[in-house]
């Protein structure tokens, strides 16, 4: 069963066409990469689904409701949670205290307004947050301030802050993007993990090929705006349409 | 018909001085990204310059009138100012009676060099702080800079006549076929408003056929990009600063006769500009000229009597209230563009 | 303690005392030494102390915790002072309803307003709340709203006071000044100890007693997940949109909360002398108390209660300095020398006291954006470094690994 499923999406800037009736099915307990070329429209696609762009037509469904003209806050809710590109987090807090915050949070978008209450005395929510650190092995950092961070850490962080949301999917934007070698296959190893364990659809877009193959269970191949195949990872792999793509051989 | 001719030019003057002065604040918080708690204060030293000059053209000393006596039957002791003597009584005091438009060459350097000074001595180094420092900072120096001009020239409101050639009003209504008398216009308003829309078009031209203006429009539209281009941003900057606290400080100078210059007139003005830039979208120059003219003469039709019959005094909050409905309508003004001021 | 633990408990208790024994503290002078100038027990003077403690407590939560830089709070402690002053021409001059009515008001001025405002961020709200301040001072200098209603609402630019014929229901035989159920916050307690002496003033120690209230409620605040959330949204809004958290109507509630604190400290000024005029609306009044916070220290504890004890200290003695003084205290100088030095200072005192002010909000933003308390850390740090040199520096968590 697909859990969110894009249909005939277009979305133009000015002249520029950035994304033309782009289809994509992700099944649900999967991961599934979005690969493609630079300019290929993958970070607007992104954008697409978790509301900070509207496409110009076409429907995006998410577990049978559609998305189209939700506020980010209001896709979140049903169960959609991003990693950033570059790691959004709350700079000024503590590691800890920006778990917190998710953990505080309920599905439906409400937060503890009671100003009186101690966070202290909220021991179910001090767990949790506190298993997140240990999911992502950062409980040893939960004191710093986050924006000290290294941006590996960084990532991880928000890794925790959307898992501490249970989502129903999880998109990552260039997961590794900017790491080292080593730190790259840790979060490939922390991605599978949490995959095997919770079972959380994960759309990823990626321009490394060792993090793609290594963690993806369908691609699809994203050049100039439209989808060009979409597959299993060993039918892409030496694909005659993706080599055209990225060597840009028609041109 | 006549009574509303009659608001609209009275709102113009006053619509002059809005679109000036929020005119410099976007010119600043386009290029440079801050917004200027101090613009008032610029457009207040701008009128003490014109305050300034009387004042120093009037140097006089005391002279004995052997023809003339005193009660007591002693000479009389007559003023002079030292111009008199110098160019003689008739030129002399020409030029003291033309004092407020000679202020304007008088200020123009003064407020060039106060904006490098402020531009280069603190803006600079708040580039990088976060906005709510900006303001503070600029709030306080336009908490200081008010109270030195208090310091030195008092509380009270300082009478700054126009020269003689321009007292009395010009009869519009009887172009238009009114009746004599009806639909005046002083003629001092009517170089005043001459005035401003001669700076705002300059303002434009500059903007527009110079490659320095070019510069500018585009780091207006994307300060990133042109911060990349390895153009001399600094330099621009400050010249820009300068070029806006010039604009200000002129809308000043020949504010003076209009309305006898204090020293909180410039807090005064700076939330209506405010106001004025908000309301016209931030950021974008038409818009704040467009407004500024807007609300001016929107001030003015509410101080009409029939309006006031209604509503005494609305013509004190109406530019707020316009303000308001316009925010909760078109949250980003006139003809402000998206992005803008936003994060 | 009352819910707080252990370092947030020994804080309140300090500030407690602090405030319960200020009467003492501040007249620490011997009434007729040369230093006596420097007292502050005057109970006038205390009373504004703790009353702009509160307002200033109140700002910080909105500002410190959210960030969002207000520049209109003063109209919702003029509103206050408005408030409870029509209470006392109603009712009577017994203070409870007064106070209630100020901060009820205030907070549905502050509703409206923030609900506005709040729809935008950055520089547009902080143009958006001064932009509305400055509307209501004009209504009330002016009088629009009353003049509309053909009825006598803020009295213009004579202030609102209570007058003989003003109804007052409940007067009976009530006394005729502000009072707690009789007893009249005038009311002074006069203690001479040897050369000092040592005034207990009754309105004194009921505006310190609600600001203690206030300071406790700012702590449970800042400790609660409310809190938390408000320093996320000073910290990131994107990443809290992504975590399916709407914003506004947590600063909606902030900002509320704010205006009911001013409202409280307006009506508090009210009850200590029941006068209200538009002057405390001014946008120099709302500018008064941002530097307030930023001096003690916005988004801290005990900030904005130094922050408000500092300037109104500042401001007494900078308007009490005149020449004359300054004359006496510069006298052992060549006089070309103090004559310099007093036409120089004489600028910054009495009338020049909003020179000063400017002058040290500016220094203050330039210099130390964290205020006091970040200071007095950099102080201590600055001393534990010496002393412990040798040792490895403990703070191994401030270094940034980026």
């Amino acid at each position: 069963m697909s859990i969110l499923e894009v249909q005939n999406v277009n979305k133009s800037f000015g002249g520029l066409k950035a994304l033309q009736n782009v289809n994509l099915k992700v099944e649900e307990g999967t991961i599934h990469a979005i690969i493609g070329p630079n300019g290929a429209g993958k970070s607007t696609l992104l954008n697409c689904l978790v509301g900070k762009l509207t496409p110009d037509t076409g429907s995006v469904t998410f577990d049978g409701v559609s998305l189209l003209g939700k506020k980010p806050y209001e896709i979140n809710q049903t169960g959609v949670s991003r990693v950033f590109q570059t790691p959004e987090i709350f700079g000024d807090l503590t590691v800890y205290e920006n778990v917190l915050i998710p953990c505080f949070g309920k599905r439906d978008g409400s937060f503890e307004m009671n100003a009186l209450m101690s966070v202290n005395s909220q021991k179910d929510i001090r767990a949790k947050a506190e298993q997140m650190l240990e999911d992502v092995n950062m409980a040893d950092k939960r004191e710093m301030r986050a924006s000290s961070l290294s941006r590996g850490d960084k990532r991880r962080l928000e890794m925790a802050m959307c898992l501490a949301q249970d989502p129903k999917l999880l998109l990552l934007d260039e997961p590794t993007a900017g790491m080292a070698r080593a730190d790259t296959n840790n979060t490939i190893a922390l991605l599978a993990e949490i995959q095997e364990r919770r079972h959380i659809t994960m759309a990823v877009i990626e321009h490394d090929m060792h993090v793609v193959f290594s963690l993806a269970q369908r691609i699809s191949v994203l050049a100039q705006g439209t989808v060009i195949v979409e597959d299993l990872p060993e039918n892409i792999k030496g694909h005659p349409k993706v080599k055209e793509a990225y060597l840009g051989g028609a041109h | 018909m006549d009574a509303i001719i009659l608001q609209l030019l009275n709102g113009l003057d006053k619509g002059s001085a809005y679109a000036l002065i929020a005119l410099g604040l976007t010119l600043i918080f386009g290029t440079l990204g801050v917004v200027n708690f101090a613009h008032g204060a610029l457009f207040m030293i701008g009128a003490f310059c014109a305050v300034t000059l009387q004042r120093i053209l009037s140097f006089s000393y005391v002279v004995e009138d052997p023809t003339q006596k005193d009660f007591l039957g002693r000479p009389l002791k007559v003023q002079t100012p030292y111009i008199e003597s110098w160019f003689g009584p008739d030129f002399g005091s020409a030029i003291i009676d033309w004092s407020v438009p000679l202020a304007i060459l008088f200020s123009i350097p003064i407020m060039i060099a106060i904006g490098f000074i402020m531009e280069r001595g603190l803006i600079k180094h708040f580039y990088k702080r976060p906005h709510a420092d900006q303001i503070l900072v600029t709030f306080g120096l336009a908490i200081v800079l008010q109270e030195i001009v208090r310091t030195y020239y008092g509380a009270n409101p300082i009478q700054t006549p126009a020269p003689q050639a321009f007292v009395g009003s010009f009869d519009f209504g009887s172009l238009l076929g009114f009746d004599p008398n009806v639909v005046i216009y002083p003629y001092w308003r009517m170089v005043y408003f001459g005035f401003s829309a001669l700076i705002i078009g300059a303002v434009f031209a500059f903007l527009r056929f110079t490659t320095f203006g070019m510069v500018v429009r585009a780091g207006m539209a994307d300060r990133e990009t042109v911060g990349l281009l390895g153009l001399n941003i600094d330099k621009r900057f400050t010249l820009m600063f300068g070029l806006a606290a010039a604009v200000a400080g002129l809308a000043g100078v020949m504010y003076a006769p209009i309305n006898a210059p204090n020293y909180h007139m410039g807090m005064d003005f700076l939330v209506l500009s405010f106001v004025v830039v908000v309301v016209g979208g931030m950021g974008s120059l038409p818009g704040a000229v467009l407004a500024g003219f807007m609300l001016g003469i929107l001030e003015s039709f509410a101080s009409m009597n029939e309006v006031k019959d209604y509503f005494d005094g609305i013509d004190q909050i109406i530019i707020y209230l316009v303000a308001i409905v316009v925010l909760l309508t078109r949250p980003r003004g006139l003809m402000g563009r998206k992005g803008v001021m936003e994060d | 303690m009352f819910g707080l633990n252990k370092k947030d408990s020994i804080l309140m208790i300090a500030v407690a005392a602090l405030a319960l024994l200020a009467p003492f503290i501040l007249n620490i002078f011997p009434n007729d030494s040369a230093l006596a100038f420097f007292n502050a027990g005057y109970p006038d003077l205390m009373q504004r102390f703790v009353i702009f403690g509160i307002f200033a407590i109140g700002f910080n939560l909105l500002f410190g915790l959210t960030g969002y830089l207000s520049f209109g709070h003063a109209a919702f402690l003029g509103v206050g002072s408005y408030a409870a002053v029509w209470m006392f021409k109603l009712l009577n001059y017994n203070v409870v309803p007064a106070i209630v009515l100020s901060i009820v008001v205030a907070a549905a001025f502050s509703l409206v307003i923030g609900y506005i405002s709040l729809r935008r961020s950055g520089i547009y709200f902080s143009i958006l709340t001064l932009a509305f301040a400055q509307m209501m001072f004009v209504t009330a200098y002016s009088d629009l709203l009353g003049r509309w209603l053909g009825i006598t609402l803020t009295n213009g630019e004579t202030g609102l006071q209570v007058y003989n014929d003003d109804p007052q229901i409940l007067l009976g035989n009530g006394p005729n000044v502000p009072h707690l159920f009789g007893l009249e916050m005038r009311a002074k307690e006069v203690w001479d100890i040897g050369p000092w002496e040592f005034t207990l003033p009754v309105g004194y120690y009921l505006c310190a007693v609600l600001m203690l209230a206030s300071f406790y409620l700012a702590i449970r605040i800042f400790r609660s997940p409310f809190g938390l959330m408000l320093r996320a949204i000073k910290s990131n809004q994107t990443r809290l949109n992504y975590t399916g958290l709407n914003s506004k109507p947590y600063t909606l509630a902030v900002f509320v909360i704010s205006g009911m604190y001013a409202g409280l400290a307006g009506g508090l000024l009210a009850c200590m002398d029941p006068l209200a005029g538009a002057e405390r609306m001014q946008w120099t009044a709302s500018g008064e108390v941002v530097i307030m916070t930023i001096l003690g220290g916005a988004g801290t504890l005990i900030g904005p209660i130094l922050g408000s004890g500092a300037i109104k200290y500042l401001e007494n003695v900078f308007s009490k300095l005149n020449e004359g003084l300054l004359h006496d205290w510069f006298g052992f100088m060549p006089d070309g020398l103090e004559g310099a030095l007093v036409w120089v200072v004489s600028k910054f005192t009495g009338e020049g006291w909003h020179l000063t002010l400017g002058g040290l909000f500016m220094l203050v933003i330039i210099f130390l954006p964290g205020g006091l308390v970040e200071g007095g850390n950099k102080i201590r740090s600055w001393i534990q470094n010496r002393t412990g040199r040798g040792s490895p520096p403990a703070d191994t968590a401030s270094t940034p690994a980026e």
